[in-house]
């Protein structure tokens, strides 16, 4: 008798930690070959608020690391994934049924856009921050910070880039992210928040969450303690409905449509002025 | 007392002041500065300014007959006008000091004190030995206010102590006999938290007014460096219940200038430092310019400088 | 006379021609609107009537929008930069030769001291198009992409607190960047615009680029849900803001949303007091308080805030009330019955939550509309007028004992437009203004603006930013974002 594979139970990621869906609900991810592969957590709008709130304590600490100790961290998960490259291939070639070296490319590319906002890090308030020239005895600067909490309804394919390109930015900037993984192809995030656990990325700056995006939308649209948003895998009506409520405090709701983008970035971050006298 | 009188109480006082922000001040002196003074506001502060005038000659050519001519300026500033207030005061060197206060009392000018300037003015580099002797003298001399200057390389080199205790012998000297002027001359100080500490530094040493500058020296008695006098003297009311006087000197010459001298006063340490025993202006060609303005608003038209009388 | 008092010295009317009655500027004419509608436009320091102003409903609406896009895809998205630019200049200088006219009217309608309009209002509307003008040919230099694109027709709707200033916020970087516009001013300030719609006949400015709508909310929400509107541009209250977001919300307009504030003044104890107060006081009662960024909140360090409360006290009691068209008035009129009101409300809480309440001595003219410089010792974050924007001469002072607690309580509200730091410590500012969450953070200094200068706020107070390159930004499409 062959060996009986030791399968993974996918869960979801908050605060750092693995714990299963506090609704004790699960749903089914087949393969593109039709076959069971997972019964990964099906997220409640109670585990949604749990990872908001990690992701608000994460937020400071985050925030207030030095960029440079940023960009080292975004570095370090590249360094990581490129350790578990196949175990994403393979998971990209089950969930998307495409060949070897289409899921390979995919996964560097996924890689590659880490260690491009790695760089990014403490190159932004240099790049579109100013110095602005006022008439008068004043310095005065502008410089990029972070927004806060951002969430992220990730794009179903490609199933690992989707995720790493709206979250690397978002956290380029200095936000904790909360992931909304796709419904249908969701296991490359969990597989992605391992290889976080594990790469010095502070506990509560990602948390991950899988399920129905269409549940959770409403939910995410009107807590108080999300400020910005990228709806990257919510249909055209679930984002028009989320900004509607998300208008109660004024979320920062975006869609991008260029891959690796200092846009997706600065998206999410806001621009503070200070003034201040030059005297004796 | 507030300090003890040794140097260490009072580094520490004056250390411990609340600092000034320069653009601030100077915001703020320039937003006084847009006050619109007119008609019989205008009228009122243009005899307060003339009463408060130090009519001053300090000059190397000063002459007797320079002098005189000064004194009879100073009790009746416009001889067709009798209306017009005399100046606060004369300010000369120590050797005129003699002939400004025999004049005065010959033609009428009892009440218009004579202020000397001393202590090695305007530099103020001599011994104390000198700085108390020229004291001294015009005190003798009749002097009945004594301008004396700081010696501003000791306060830069932050020999307190010293400046302080000068203050304090000039002032022994003063006795009832004459108030005591101290001289900062902020444009040597150069920035507003130095003329603040000086300000109170003089204050604790004795001082009856403070004033801004020798009129030797530029700048001198700009909007922001006497908004910090004023606000100095309204604290040190608030602290000790004791009103110091205020003088500026130095490039106030014309009605505008000193219109704007009294709005910071009025606004900053307030209506009852509107009074020449304790605002003073100094100055030589201001004296003409307020009476042609106030021709100029008694007769409804401009005035000639040929109407105004040049000594 | 005792002591001195200074005499009225009043700005002369004369120089303003006020219209007795103006319409809608469609298409480079002052036109009638269709339904031939009308409201008044008053005084509010006398309540005297100023003129009556044409009121655009849906159909005006809709010529102003369809005269605005033919101008922008006919003539001003086409001509060449430098020339765009030019016009802008053209306008800065007439703005600048009609500064006194400008001014005066400001204050007649808005109830401002002159002095304000004179020396804030008006110089700083015209240095905004002169800063901008500059822009109109270097904007793939603005940080958007080589190749930077209009929006497309913006529509504008202004507040009635710097009538004029506003507007130059709004136009001036939308007309750089090749937009066309239509802007609303406010129902109570309308004046200065339709001033500023015959500088743009002065200036040459092709028909349509600029068209100027007047009437009240309803105007407002019709411009904002016009289908060929590609960017709102709003500067009011947040309630509004939201709403305006949640109308665009399925649509694929963009938007600038400038908010309300409630922005908090920090005082250290090693701050330059003397300075300090005079930043409260800038920071409170210029324009009446009717400013979004406004020091509502004073914030003294517990171990000097007797100190400065003293000095603030006799401070406010030199501020001079009244007759705003007076150079020496410090302090206008509110600009409406309806903002009165909305003071006193608030206001009212204050006594009622048991704050307490201090004005000086100071007498209110019998006509018009006014409020005495007010402040409010002895508040706690739970109370209203800690919490809301009460847009008036109204100052809420909280204590803190540590740095820490002083910016705890400085974040602890929903708004993000501003917040003052006064501290003569360099450290210790440059960690509050990173702490402070904020758009704006006024070190030893407060209220000030410049064309160079981003302007806008964090969470509830707004979306994007005016002025500077940052704020040219919002007016030019940028490639990444996904087309709605």
């Amino acid at each position: 008798m062959s060996r009986i594979d030791v399968n993974k139970t996918y869960k979801l990621f908050i605060g750092g930690a693995f714990p299963r869906s506090e609704s004790g609900r699960v749903y089914e991810i087949k393969g593109a070959n039709k076959k069971f592969i997972a019964n990964p957590s099906l997220a409640s709008r109670k585990d949604l608020r749990d990872a908001v709130v990690a992701a608000k304590s994460a937020h400071p600490g985050w925030a207030n690391a030095t960029a440079f100790n940023r960009g080292q961290i975004l570095y370090r998960i590249a360094e990581i994934m490129e350790g578990r490259s196949e175990q994403f291939v393979d998971e990209i070639c089950a969930l998307e049924g495409v060949t070897n070296k289409v899921a390979k490319s995919q996964v560097e590319a996924a890689i590659d856009t880490w260690v491009w906002y790695s760089g990014w890090c403490d190159k932004l308030s240099s790049v579109t921050g100013s110095l602005n020239q006022v008439s008068g005895p004043f310095y005065n600067f502008t410089s990029p910070e972070s927004l806060g909490v951002v969430a992220i309804f990730a794009e179903s394919k490609p199933s690992l880039l989707g995720v790493v390109r709206t979250l690397a930015p978002v956290l380029a900037g200095g936000n904790s992210a909360v992931l909304i993984a796709s419904e249908n192809y969701p296991l490359p995030a969990i597989t992605l928040s391992e290889a976080l656990a594990t790469s010095d990325v502070p506990s509560g700056v990602v948390n991950i969450l899988t399920g129905k995006s269409a549940e959770l939308a409403p939910w995410v649209g009107s807590h108080m303690e999300i400020d910005g948003v990228d709806v990257a895998g919510l249909s055209k009506k679930q984002e028009e409905e989320l900004k509607l409520v998300g208008a109660d405090n004024l979320k920062r709701i975006f869609r991008f449509n260029l891959d690796n983008h200092p846009e997706r970035i600065l998206s999410f971050m806001e621009q503070k002025t200070v003034w201040h006298p030059i005297g004796i | 007392m507030i300090i003890d009188g040794s140097e260490g109480s009072l580094k520490k006082f004056l250390s411990d002041l609340p600092p000034v922000d320069q653009v601030g001040a100077e915001a703020r002196a320039a937003m006084l500065s847009t006050r619109s003074i007119k008609t019989t506001s205008k009228a009122w502060a243009i005899d307060m300014a003339i009463s408060m005038v130090d009519l001053t000659t300090l000059e190397g050519a000063d002459s007797f007959g320079k002098v005189k001519a000064l004194c009879a300026k100073a009790v009746r500033p416009d001889p067709t006008d009798l209306t017009v207030p005399s100046v606060g005061a004369i300010c000369v060197y120590n050797d005129m000091v003699k002939i400004a206060r025999t004049e005065l009392d010959a033609i009428g000018g009892k009440d218009i004190p004579v202020a000397a300037v001393a202590t090695a003015f305007p530099s103020g580099r001599a011994s104390r030995a000198v700085k108390e002797l020229d004291t001294q003298d015009a005190i003798n001399a009749g002097a009945n206010e004594i301008d004396m200057v700081i010696d501003r390389g000791a306060f830069l080199s932050g020999r307190l102590g010293e400046v302080f205790e000068e203050i304090k012998i000039i002032k022994e000297l003063c006795g009832d006999k004459a108030h005591l002027k101290v001289i900062l001359e902020t444009g040597e100080l150069v920035t507003y938290d130095n003329v603040r500490k000086a300000s109170y530094l003089a204050m604790l040493a004795g001082a009856d007014f403070i004033k801004t500058s020798t009129g030797k020296v530029a700048p001198a008695a700009t909007a922001p460096v006497v908004l910090v006098m004023l606000e100095a003297v309204r604290d040190y009311f608030a602290l000790t219940g004791t009103k110091i006087g205020v003088k500026p000197a130095g490039g106030i010459r014309t009605t505008k200038d000193a219109i704007k001298q009294l709005v910071l006063v009025n606004e900053t340490a307030g209506p009852d430092w509107l009074n020449p025993s304790l605002f003073r202006i100094g100055a030589s060609a201001l004296l003409n310019d307020l009476l042609m303005q106030r021709m100029k608003l008694r007769t409804g038209h401009y005035a000639s400088a040929n109407y105004v009388t040049m000594d | 006379m005792s002591g001195f008092e200074y005499a009225s010295a009043p700005e002369s009317k004369a120089i303003a021609n006020i219209a007795s009655s103006y319409g809608l500027f469609i298409n480079g004419k002052f036109v009638e609107p269709k339904k031939g509608k009308s409201f008044t436009t008053i005084n509010p320091a006398t309540e005297e009537l100023l003129s009556k102003i044409a009121y655009a409903d849906k159909l005006d609406i809709d010529l102003a929008v369809k005269s605005a896009r033919t101008a922008f895809t006919k003539v001003w998205s086409k001509m060449p930069a430098k020339e765009r630019g030019k016009y802008l200049y053209r306008i800065a200088r007439i703005m600048q030769e009609r500064a006194r006219e400008f001014a005066v009217v400001e204050t007649l309608d808005n109830g401002k001291p002159i002095r304000e309009s004179r020396d804030t209002d008006i110089p700083l509307a015209a240095a905004h198009f002169f800063y901008h003008a500059g822009w109109a040919d270097k904007l793939e230099y603005a940080g958007v992409g080589s190749k930077p694109k209009p929006v497309g027709v913006v529509g504008q709707i202004i507040p009635w607190n710097f009538p004029l200033l506003m507007l130059a916020w709004k136009i001036a970087p939308a007309l750089a960047a090749g937009n066309t516009v239509v802007l609303k001013p406010a129902e109570t300030t309308p004046l200065t615009a339709l001033l500023f719609a015959q500088v743009c006949q002065q200036a040459g400015l092709p028909d349509g680029v600029v068209n100027i709508v007047t009437g009240d909310g309803i105007t407002g929400a019709a411009l904002v849900n016009h289908p060929d509107i590609n960017k709102i541009a709003f500067t009011g209250s947040t309630e509004v803001g939201k709403a305006i977001a949640r109308s665009i919300s399925a649509t694929k307009k963009s938007a600038t949303l400038e908010l309300g504030g409630k922005a908090a003044n920090l005082v250290f104890d090693d701050a330059a007091i003397d300075e300090a107060v005079e930043g409260i006081v800038n920071g409170i009662f210029f324009n009446q308080g009717h400013v979004c960024c406004a020091g509502s909140r004073l914030l003294l360090q517990e171990n000097i805030a007797d100190e400065v409360l003293e000095k603030l006290k006799k401070r406010m009691s030199l501020i001079r009330v009244g007759d705003p068209m007076d150079k020496n008035t410090d302090l206008g009129a509110i600009n409406s019955k309806e903002q009165l009101n909305r003071i006193h409300e608030i206001s009212n809480t204050g006594d009622t939550e048991g704050a307490n309440r201090w004005s000086p001595e100071c007498k209110l003219p019998s006509k018009g509309f006014w409020y005495p410089p007010t402040i409010f010792t002895g508040v706690s974050q739970s109370h209203r007028i800690a919490r809301e924007e009460i847009f008036g001469p109204v100052l809420s002072v909280l204590t803190f004992r540590t740095p820490a607690e002083g910016i705890e309580k400085a974040n602890n509200t929903m708004y993000g437009l501003s917040a003052g730091i006064w501290s003569d410590k360099g450290s210790k500012v440059l960690w509050a203004a990173k702490q402070l969450k904020a758009g704006v953070i006024w070190s030893n200094t407060f209220n000030k603006f410049d064309p160079a200068s981003p302007f806008g706020g964090y969470k509830e107070s707004g979306w994007g930013r005016e002025g500077g390159r940052h704020g040219l930004a919002g007016y030019l499409t940028s490639d990444a974002k996904a087309a709605k």
